[in-house]
């Protein structure tokens, strides 16, 4: 049997991705976003996508970009800039399609397409708008004695999955250091096929340490492709590691108060690869010492 | 009556914070620098039990320092990641002090969208986690800015969190579980133990009369008839909030940060 290797270029990636696809991003708002892949969607001429997560710059560059049909998310936000400005833009002026859910229901969907389940019953967003807005939406009943009424939470299947890591090696092996895992594990499982981006590729990870082995989030089967992106998911955080950029991102939203301000910025530092926009942003050096936030 | 040796913000973290009081142990979770600090005081006071998070992804016996620029001297009691944040909160076992744009006469709040959903007027912030909050566990809010705007006359644009509106139930779903147990304003304290859980003034800010904020409302409220003055920090609460915040962040909170006792107009 051939060994295994996974490993691809961020634009290999994107090479398997075709309009109209779902596509889950893992991170949560401003932090380990896989923002290499995103620039390379941004960089491609994909269109029609459906996104699902946690949205941060992410969902915000790919609606800037006219990319996105529908936004599948707990919440669009840079946290420290509470509400995406370009998501602000697309949901008023109704260009994207809106499922808007709340942060724990959004997992309990990608749950459900992990266990390949049709729905998992939760009472979350009973006594609610949530299925004033979200018309789809249907109740069932429990067959036992309780009789309770529940929101059946339908699985939100992904195509694709785009994560982003510390470490993974050849076969798909992967290490997450973070503080917080955030729901990676759970996109991964609901995704036809994961590509997952990673500050260090490595032939093997072979830990000699059990507890080490422990930061393997989610296991290799899921992987169908690593690319090393060293300082990959600035603008937003990859903590231990770097911090988001504040500087970069008030720039980043600075674009979305002006007419034509999306199209300059694209213009200022995607209009290259991906070295070329790590120069752009002041070099990879730079972007590994940008300090962590504290909270 | 104390002569205004303290701010509106301390008065008003000290209001926020009694809503953790007899509460045991339960995550504690303020959302903003005000309930942030409150949270921390209770810890710190009358609520050693409460569990509180660095703002990450952890545990702290200790409650951090806001602004503080490094992680140095944090110590850990535990984790809570978001995963355990959910399951903690479907289970039941927390309270936290959230900050709507808009609330009705049924407790309902709202801080997705104002106006049509489809294509609102204004994006605000999404349902992030209001209706999985609102039907497990109790809820406190927290508004800085009480005025008809934020307290609306009918219902809320979008309804966010469950709320005591009998029309918005339906048949079969528990709704044992939920329950909000206090608003604090910039004007006063108020509870849901009206009649069918109407909402009623408890406490009055000092220098704020009933019928000042029932101006300011858009809904007629009650007054609890033992209503009393909102009681004035104590030297030790306002210690203990100096050591919390000592880059003095709460007086950046409410606009010309007004002194704790106001002068009836």
């Amino acid at each position: 049997m051939a060994m295994l290797d996974k490993q691809m270029s961020a634009a290999q990636v994107v090479t398997q991705l075709r309009d109209g696809m779902t596509i889950g991003i893992g991170g949560w708002g401003p932090r380990r976003k896989p923002m290499a892949l995103i620039r390379e969607i941004l960089r491609s001429e994909l269109k029609d996508l459906t996104l699902v997560g946690y949205g941060g710059p992410d969902m915000g560059m790919l609606c800037a970009a006219g990319k996105v049909k529908k936004l599948i998310y707990g919440f669009v936000s840079l946290d420290f800039i509470a509400l995406e400005p370009f998501f602000r833009t697309a949901r008023e002026a109704g260009t994207v399609e809106a499922m808007e859910l709340d942060e724990g229901l959004l997992h309990w969907g990608l749950r459900a397409a992990a266990m390949r389940l049709p729905f998992l019953p939760t009472r979350v967003g009973l006594g609610t708008d949530l299925m004033r807005i979200q018309g789809d939406l249907r109740t069932v009943r429990s067959p036992y004695a309780d009789g309770e009424q529940l929101l059946a939470m339908p699985a939100i299947e992904l195509d694709v999955a785009l994560l982003h890591v510390h470490r993974a090696d050849c076969l798909g092996n992967v290490r997450v250091e973070s503080p917080d895992p955030f729901f990676d594990e759970w996109f991964a499982r609901a995704a036809q096929r994961c590509y997952v981006s990673c500050e260090q590729l490595v032939d093997r990870i072979a830990d000699v340490d059990e507890n080490a082995a422990k930061a393997n989030l989610y296991e290799r089967s899921l992987v169908s492709g690593v690319v090393e992106t060293p300082g990959g998911a600035h603008p937003t955080s990859h903590v231990p590691g770097y911090g988001w950029d504040a500087a970069h991102i008030k720039r980043y939203c600075q674009a979305a108060e002006e007419d034509g301000g999306w199209e300059r910025y694209a213009e200022a530092f995607l209009g290259g690869d991906e070295s070329d926009y790590q120069q752009r942003v002041g070099g990879l050096d730079a972007i590994r010492t940008l300090p962590r936030q504290v909270f | 009556m104390s002569n205004s040796t303290f701010s509106l913000a301390e008065l008003l973290i000290c209001a926020c914070a009694e809503v953790w009081r007899d509460e045991g142990e339960v995550l504690a979770t303020g959302i903003g620098i005000i309930p942030r600090l409150a949270q921390g005081l209770a810890k710190r006071t009358h609520s050693p039990g409460l569990m509180i998070t660095d703002g990450e992804a952890y545990l702290t016996d200790t409650p951090v320092t806001l602004g503080a620029r490094s992680h140095e001297g944090r110590t850990y009691e535990g984790y809570m990641p978001y995963s355990r944040v959910f399951d903690l909160l479907w289970h039941g076992r927390r309270h936290a002090l959230v900050g709507p744009v808009q609330v009705d006469r049924w407790g309902q709040a709202n801080i997705s969208c104002i106006g049509d959903f489809a294509q609102p007027k204004r994006q605000m912030l999404g349902l992030r986690g209001f209706p999985g909050n609102s039907i497990n566990h109790v809820n406190s809010m927290f508004v800085p800015n009480h005025s008809p705007r934020v307290f609306v006359e009918g219902q809320v644009d979008v309804v966010c969190s469950v709320g005591y509106r009998d029309d918005n139930w339906p048949e079969g779903v528990r709704r044992d579980l939920m329950g909000i147990h206090r608003i604090v304003s910039n004007l006063c304290v108020m509870d849901f133990g009206g009649p069918d859980h109407a909402i009623r003034v408890v406490q009055l800010h000092p220098g704020m009369a009933f019928d000042e904020v029932q101006a300011a409302t858009g809904f007629p409220l009650l007054r609890a008839g033992d209503c009393t003055e909102t009681p004035s920090p104590s030297a030790e609460q306002l210690a203990v909030i100096r050591d919390l915040d000592p880059g003095n962040l709460r007086a950046r909170q409410l606009r010309d940060n007004p002194p704790g006792v106001r002068v009836a107009a």
